[in-house]
């Protein structure tokens, strides 16, 4: 089956993202195919490049970031959500007069439309939070 | 491109959080796509239609006034549970008037909202493809 996952929270404060990542790498396994994982909400806060948890505890931006790396997932965070909490790719922290960027290898950020492009295209769009 | 069902069901007060407001931009981008949109309001989620907001005093926007937008976007499916409003102490006059223009019916202008109990508003999310929940 094709699926594709809507996450809804930031890393941490809320359990839907560890769930999502639980589910894709799950679903994976089982032999299914991923479309494309959408951040929305606070869950843009996944992709970034600059959080340190403690050692003893999982790392979930660096998860996801590794999953996509393995398996060639499409990790799109919205921009629309992205800009108001400040998270930037390279070119649009550039665009925005910004010297830094926060987003992390393996995401990429794009428009709402890739997640309604995600309903339309895959056989199950699956929310995690909200 | 094939036409699925959407729904977007929108649960939470319009002003707290943040669910409300990015749940509308959802859906006007979506409504470019052509697809068979619906929205569901239930639980505290019915306030966000209520009429008369202002928002002045918390110093945010009162985004309210794009509901009425809507119908421009051919989103005219807007399903209000009934027992939420009665909870709350809601009637359909609490809430904005939104309307539509029929365009196989030389305009005529058509209300959006429908007021369905819990059990009906049931069998609409089962018929849908995707329900989206903010």
């Amino acid at each position: 089956m094709k699926f594709s996952i809507q996450i809804n929270e930031g890393p941490y404060q809320h359990q839907a993202s560890d769930t999502a990542y639980q589910f894709a790498r799950a679903a994976l396994a089982a032999g299914h195919e991923i479309f494309r994982v959408f951040f929305y909400h606070d869950g843009v806060n996944n992709a970034t490049k600059l959080a340190v948890p403690p050692q003893d505890d999982r790392d979930i931006p660096k998860l996801w970031s590794e999953l996509s790396k393995e398996n060639d997932l499409d990790l799109v965070v919205c921009i629309a959500a992205a800009q108001r909490r400040g998270m930037m790719d390279v070119d649009e922290a550039k665009r925005q007069g910004f010297e830094d960027n926060n987003l992390n290898e393996g995401f990429r950020i794009s428009g709402l439309g890739q997640l309604i492009e995600a309903g339309i295209e895959s056989d199950r769009l699956v929310v995690f939070g909200a | 491109m094939a036409v699925k069902k959407f729904m977007y069901v929108n649960r939470k007060a319009p002003y707290g959080t943040i669910y409300a407001l990015e749940s509308l931009e959802v859906v006007l981008i979506g409504a470019a796509f052509d697809q068979d949109v619906s929205l569901a309001f239930i639980g505290d989620g019915v306030y966000e239609l209520t009429k008369g907001q202002k928002t002045e005093a918390i110093g945010q926007k009162n985004f309210s006034p794009t509901y009425s937008a809507l119908g421009d976007y051919d989103v005219n499916k807007i399903y209000v549970e009934k027992e939420s409003l009665e909870e709350r102490g809601l009637t359909l006059d609490d809430l904005q008037h939104l309307v539509w223009e029929d365009e196989d019916e030389d305009w005529a202008e058509k209300d959006s909202i429908r007021l369905v109990s819990r059990s009906e508003l049931a069998d609409v999310m089962a018929e849908q493809d995707i329900c989206l929940s903010f």
